[in-house]
Formats: structure tokens, sequence, C-alpha cells
């Protein structure tokens, strides 16, 4: 759950993740956390992901060994064993999918990932920032099959992978970027999954304010408090692109807005104005609650509290915003840090 | 609707605090209505509740055609554990889904009633409907050899779901012929038959209706018992979660879709008793305010699971919010609200006869607010001794907890008619903000019971189609074709069967456009 704060609207329904993670710790025991500086420079850590349509997600779930398939692959070819597994998002299953390979397989888990929240495309990730190479690909399904590439640049990873996704029937379980310690240090958003954990735990835990705490915990900014009045969604090369519009209640009476979504949520407008763009993450929370609410799961008549919150700085400098910025995802406006807009 | 002359309908509708029962003539005009505390022999209760109707209606048993009960049973059986039936579950979806086994979200007590053991067989489909990997009919002998010969006996019924089932049933299908062959004496309940997409919903929904099999059948004897000792041969119908109807044979089949029928059937009724079919409806009971949305002249459907007993699933339920306000709700003092007022949420429930001022009783609640501020005239005590100023600010606030309640889920952002239904509904003011109108209908106090005698008969389909160009048009009107055919093989007469629904949902990360289609379609029974 906390994952799913960064997953800003992306990232996977975290039930199925929990569930699955859950049976994994039940069955084979916790995987550890470990902080980087824990491993040596020169261990082999390996970030996982699964990659799909939610919905199918929810219905043709993990076998449960596929991340020990892909590691075995990955052994096999770089001829070196793999130390621990790590995110490549934060998000609602992404965040959990290394905790269940991990827990199944005995490895710890390193506390970083390679966005820092989530982001709808292969290429978006710091890795490709710090110039580690994304190969070897390997993908692989429930059945056994394994695929097993590599890619002149990260865009064609994606364009490849979903492919296999529509041949392997609409999900697929994958590793991308394997890197060293070393390599993670200066690649990899340190320490994320101990703090998307914190979060997590503190939704669990607040009862008075919890969407106050949540922004106190993670620097963010409640932006507005309303209802959930259109929300539009169509399919469009593979994304669930579309926008939202909340009207705001209480204090935000009279006050309109409209998040833009791709996958995840990408821009907040008002009155022609924007309060927060990517890469900064921007997520619809329960207004009672705080907690997350993807953009599949948003419908009209929810009360909902729109939060952002600063990304990793790494996605500040102009090549990160070339990569994962507003106009990378086609809007014609330029990035101003959230807290800038709203200090 | 092609009613044979002077056939009436009898509606009964068991909920927690009350028995309704009502009598309809042809013209669905109401005859006679009956109300009683429902009583812990629920069957016993309804039978009496006939009796009472009957009675007083002056109606013939033998011109009584139709029975159409809404009830609690299934709800009270898997919360107290009670009567359910052992179910063998079985999962067709390996290698996939291992991850999270079957009945593995289940509340351990309730797991250990249910279940006579579990298993993952190789099998299922894709989204498009291609398989998987074949159905290993191998495994499931293995299965079922350890089943016959367990300690503990057969079990009494099968649950089997498989991987995208309500794309194709191919792999249920031949594992209950296998199971059938086997124990010829089990149930068998099918998830294709019963839940939409999301395996670990409706697997749950499905061994929830196979270990409600065994009450289903209790009550439909002791129904079929109650018409023969009053002189009845009607036609019994059940009322389900969506406020449609379903004839015998399917209640014993999918009892589970019983859960729910209540707050359906008040829906229905106060759209039958308004006239209106786009609304807000209000139900005020003595403890707790539903508040619904009928549209097309049916609930709204919740988008998010329904969990039953600590179980999820993501079966048809209406889309509901509840508010603690009734009339039996107690009313405090409180400097720290904007009224100075604090509204429940504690009530004195079916005690307000007892308790609450206007009844001679020492606590104070919102019937006695009502009366003092002019909405009602409850009880037998008049003189109170409530300031007319308290009553008022409880009263104000009252109207800020409905008004918000009614903006949460009203449809769209202008302004809806609301309807005011159930017993504690004189709470609500004669304007609220975000009401066009307040419509008070006639027997207003027992519109669940008639929402159960008028109720249409209804199927739904929920699939993925694959869309290639052009073809959306064509893939929707197939889609529609087969719900229509769905409901007419439910019951429902093919010249007014109709679509009532229709919803849309595409999928993300797929190369090719896939459409996802939810239709329900509906129709007076023939």
């Amino acid at each position: 759950m906390g994952a799913a704060v960064f997953g800003a609207g992306g990232g996977g329904d975290p039930l199925i993740g929990s569930l699955m993670a859950g049976k994994a710790i039940a069955d084979h025991g916790p995987a550890r956390l470990v902080d980087l500086d824990e491993l040596d420079d020169d261990d082999l850590i390996l970030p996982a992901a699964m990659v799909g349509a939610p919905t199918v997600m929810g219905e043709k779930f993990l076998s449960g060994d596929e991340g020990s398939r892909i590691r075995e692959r990955i052994e096999n070819e770089l001829g070196r064993k793999v130390a621990a597994y790590s995110s490549a998002e934060l998000g609602g299953v992404n965040g959990v999918i290394p905790v269940t390979w991990a827990a199944i397989d005995g490895l710890p888990i390193a506390d970083c990932d390679l966005m820092g929240r989530a982001f709808p495309e292969l290429q978006m990730t710091t890795a490709v920032l710090a110039g580690v190479d994304i190969n070897p690909v390997v993908m692989t399904d429930e059945r056994g099959n394994i695929v097993s590439f590599k890619t002149c640049t990260p865009e064609w990873a994606e364009a490849l992978v979903r492919t296999v996704v529509g041949a392997m029937g609409g999900e697929a379980s994958m590793c991308l970027y394997p890197m060293t310690v070393a390599q993670a240090k200066e690649a990899a958003v340190p320490r994320s999954m101990s703090r998307a954990i914190e979060v997590g735990r503190l939704l669990l835990e607040a009862d008075d304010d919890p969407v106050g705490a949540l922004c106190q915990a993670v620097d963010g900014f409640a932006l507005v408090t309303g209802k959930v009045v259109d929300v539009d969604r169509q399919t469009t090369e593979g994304f669930a692109k579309g926008s939202a519009v909340i009207e705001g209640v209480g204090p935000d009476s009279d006050r309109l807005l409209r998040m833009e979504f791709q996958n995840e949520n990408a821009v907040l407008i008002e009155d022609g104005k924007v309060l927060a763009s990517v890469p900064d993450i921007i997520t619809a929370v329960d207004i009672h609650t705080a907690r997350p609410i993807v953009t599949e799961q948003l419908r009209y008549g929810q009360r909902v509290s729109i939060v952002a919150l600063p990304c990793d700085p790494v996605w500040r400098s102009e090549k990160a915003l070339a990569l994962a910025g507003p106009q990378a995802f086609g809007y014609d406006i330029s990035y101003v840090p959230v807290e800038e807009i709203h200090d | 609707m092609t009613e044979r002359p002077g056939g009436y309908r009898l509606g009964i509708d068991v909920g927690g605090t009350n028995t309704d029962a009502v009598i309809l003539d042809a013209d669905l005009h109401l005859v006679a209505k009956y109300k009683a505390s429902t009583s812990a022999d629920i069957v016993g209760g309804i039978s009496d509740a006939m009796a009472a109707v009957l009675n007083s209606s002056g109606v013939p048993a033998a011109a009584i055609e139709r029975v159409m009960l809404g009830t609690t049973h299934a709800t009270n059986a898997v919360l107290q554990r009670r009567d359910l039936a052992r179910v063998a579950v079985i999962r067709i979806g390996g290698p996939a889904t291992k991850s999270v086994p079957p009945m593995w979200t289940w509340p351990d007590d309730l797991r250990q009633v249910v279940s006579a053991g579990e298993t993952i067989i190789d099998g299922g489909f894709e989204f498009n409907g291609v398989e998987q990997v074949p159905f290993d009919e191998d495994q499931l002998t293995e299965f079922l050899d350890l089943l016959a010969n367990s300690p503990s006996g057969p079990p009494d019924a099968f649950a089997i779901s498989s991987v995208f089932a309500p794309v194709s049933d191919a792999h249920e299908q031949r594992a209950a012929e296998l199971v059938g062959q086997r124990f010829p004496d089990s149930t068998i309940s099918l998830s294709s038959a019963i839940g939409s997409i999301g395996l670990i919903e409706r697997e749950n929904a499905t061994v929830l209706n196979g270990t409600l099999t065994t009450v289903a059948r209790s009550i439909v004897n002791g129904l079929n018992a109650a018409l023969t000792d009053h002189g009845m041969d009607a036609e019994l119908f059940f009322a389900q979660n969506d406020g449609t109807l379903m004839a015998i044979d399917r209640v014993l089949q999918f009892p589970v879709l019983t859960i729910g029928s209540g707050p359906a059937n008040s829906m229905r009724g106060a759209a039958h008793l308004s006239g209106l079919s786009e609304a807000i409806v209000v139900d005020v009971g003595g403890t707790s305010t539903d508040i619904g949305v009928l549209a097309s002249g049916f609930p709204r459907e919740s988008a998010v699971p329904v969990e039953i007993g600590g179980v999820r699933t993501n079966f048809r339920m209406p889309d509901l919010l509840a508010v603690a306000l009734g009339g039996g709700t107690v009313v405090t003092e409180d400097d720290s609200s904007d009224h100075g007022v604090k509204i429940g949420p504690a009530s004195v429930g079916h005690r307000l006869d007892t308790e609450a001022l206007c009844f001679g009783g020492s606590t104070l609640t919102l019937s006695d607010a009502a009366n003092v501020g002019g909405r009602a005239s409850f009880g037998t005590n008049s003189d109170i001794g409530l300031s007319s100023d308290l009553a008022a600010r409880s009263l104000s606030e009252v109207d800020d907890m409905f008004e918000s309640g009614i903006d949460r889920m009203k449809l769209s952002r202008s302004d809806q008619p609301v309807i005011a239904v159930g017993g504690g509904s004189v709470l609500l003011p004669s304007e609220l903000a975000g009401a066009s109108e307040i419509v008070r209908p006639d027997n207003f106090d027992v519109a669940n019971a008639i929402g159960a005698a008028i109720a249409s008969v209804s199927a739904e389909i929920d699939k993925l189609f694959e869309l290639t160009d052009g073809s959306r048009d064509a893939v929707i009107e197939q889609a529609k074709s087969e719900a229509i055919d769905a409901a007419i093989a439910t019951g429902s007469d093919p010249d007014a069967t109709e679509i009532i629904s229709l919803e849309e949902l595409t999928m993300a990360y797929m190369t090719d456009n896939v459409l996802r289609l939810r239709i329900k379609a509906a129709g007076p029974l023939r």
C-alpha cells in the first residue's frame, strides 16, 4: 500500500500483490530487506517486475516459481550468482513482487528501485540516466516459457516487451537492468522500499487526519479535497490514457481540477494552471483513510484528496526531464517542482 | 405483463429487524400489508406472516399465483457458520495461480467449517479464449480418489473455478462432468455461472454458493410446506441481490445470489411506488439508512468487491452508502460539533418502543427530535420535555448527514429526485440540497416486500472480446443478444426483455484492443 502511494495511480492493484507476497512469506519465511551498503559492491542485483494488464493479473496470477526461473536464466547468461532481488518500480504490484520472489528463493531484497515511483515505460528509469544497460531482458510466463533478449535501446525493449506480453496472454514476469551493487549505488533510487514500508505502516496506523500524516511523511501537498465527477478512459497505443475531473468539496468548494493519466497520473491542472506534473508523483487517496486509489479504480462519486509529492531529485536534471518530464508525455508545459508551485 | 386474470402476488421480505409481507393484485396494486419482528425461526415467521397478510386481505389462498421471497437466510448462515455444506474446492488454473491457493483469504474458522479439501489442477484459458494449458484430467481423478477415501465421507458440494472461465467455461464443464460421475449426490457450482472477472473473488463466491446449497434446500422445502399448509398453489420465486427474481431451481443452484437482496428489493419497491426510474433512494430504518441510486429503475451496482462474512466476492451487489441514521439513533449534546449535537452512531434499535422518550423511555432518539420538530408523531408520550431548540439543532445535523450522503452517491452534478422509503423515512425534511424533490410514496414502509413482489427476472454476461478494425459495434450487438438470450432462459418474457445496463471497460498493456463488456438484460416474468 505504501508502494502504491509512490505508484502515482499505476503499478497495479496492491491487493493481489500483497496476497502473493503474504503467501510466499507464510510458506518460506520473510524476505530480508537490506541496505545497499550491507551488500558487496560486486554483488549482482536483479530488478524484478510484472508487466501486463491489471485485469489479467487479477485472473491469472503467478505460479510462484517465475522469479526462480528468471534468476536461473540470468545466472546462466551472466555466469554468476544473483545476490539480491530489487524492485524495478514502486507500485501496488511491482513494489511487492520482489518480496514474493525473494521470500521463495531465500534471497534478500536490496532496498532500492529504478524509478522511485511508477512510470509507464521501461526506459523511464534512473538506470538509463546512469547509463546502466537494460540487457539482458528476461521474461517468463506461468507455463515456463522463457524469452531472453538483447536490445539496441531501452525504447526497443519497451516495444519487444509489449509484443511478448501479448503472446504470453496479457501478462509476464520479467527482470531488466541487472546490475552490481556498485552500479546500483549510482543508478538506483536508494532506500525507496523502506520508505514505502514506512508509509504503508503509517496508513495502517493513522487514525486522526491520515491525509495530513501522509503529506507530512512524504513532504507532500494535499492539493485538493473533492469528489470525482468524471472519469474518461481510453486505451491508445497500449496505455490506459484519460483524465479524471475532481470537484472540490468543503473548503475547496467551487474548485474544479483535471488530472490527466497515462497508466500513471501525469499532470494536475486547475483553470489552465499546472498544479503538479511528472516526474513529481501525483496520487489520488481516499479522503478518510489516505489509502491510494489506482487509476483503474477511480470512479464517479469517490471522495479523494489529490496528493502531490516531490520525485527523487535525480529526475530533475535536464536529461532526466527529457526522459520522463511533461514533454516526454506529450504535454507542452515546462516542469516546475511541486514544492516551488506550492511553497 | 401476461398475468392470468385474478392472479395475486404475495411478496415477503425477511430483514434483520422486520419481516414484511404484502399482497398485490394482478395490476400490482397493494391489497394488504403486514409487518412483524423477524423471529428466530425464520421459516416459521414467514409462514405466520403469510397467514396474517392473507387473512387481512380477504384474498382466497388459491388466488395467490406467485410468491416472492427476499430473505437474509444465506447471510445469516455464513455469519453464524450454521447449516453450511462441506465443499470440495477445485481450481483449474495451474501452473498459474499457485502463488495464492483457494480459500487462502478466508477467515480460518469459516474455512475449517466449509472446506472438504482444495486443489489446483492444470488448465484454464487466456483472456482471448485460447487454452492456457490443456486440462489435466488425471490430476482431477487423483483429487477425487482422495475425497472418495476421506474418513469424513464425500463432500456435500463441489465448487469448480477456472482461469478466465467467464471467457470460456469448457474446462469447468468437463470437470463438472467427471465430478458428477463420481459423486452423483453432491451439488456442483461453477464459477462461470456465478461471478465475473477476478479469479479470487469469483472462486470465493463459488465456494460460498456451494456451502449454501444445504440451507437453500431447507428454506425451499420449508416454504413449499408453508404454501401447502395455507392452501396456496403458487409458483415460488426468490429475490436476488440485483433487484431481480429467480425461480426455485435457480435458487437451489445459486443460493449465494440471494445475499444482499434486501436493499435491492427496497430500491426496486421505491421505483415501483414512485414511478421514477432515475433517482436516489433513501431507505431509513431503525438503526441505519441505506442510500442507493436507481439507474433505469434498477439499483446501481458496486464497482468495488463486496465482503460477506469476511470473504471477498465480486458478484452483484447494489452500491450502497450506509449511514448510522435511523428512528432509534441516539442523540447527545456535544459542543464541539457544528450544531452542538452528536447523532449516533448508537441506536436503541428494536428497543425503540420501550427506550425512546416518546415511548416513555429515557433515551433521546431521533424519533423524539422528529416529533418535536414537527416531522413525525411517533409513540405514546407527547410531553417529553425536549426543547424545540435542541430538536431543531438535531434535525439540522441530520439534514447535513443526509445531504452529504446523497451528494456522495449522486450520479451527476444536477439535482435529482430523492425517494424516501422505510419506516424511519419521516426523518427526512421536505427539502434537501442536491434533491430536486423529496418523493414520499404511499406504503413506503413496506417498499422492500413490494420490491420483491414486482421484480423482473434478469441475466448478466461479463466477457472479454478481442477487437479488430471496425468490429466494435458488431461485438457489442453480439454481446447484447447473448445477454437477452440468457434473461429469456431465466424466465423473462421474450417480448419484453431489454438491456438494462451496458458497461464497457478497456484494458491497458494489450497490443490488440480488448474490450470487456458487462451487460445485463431483464424483463417481466412471462
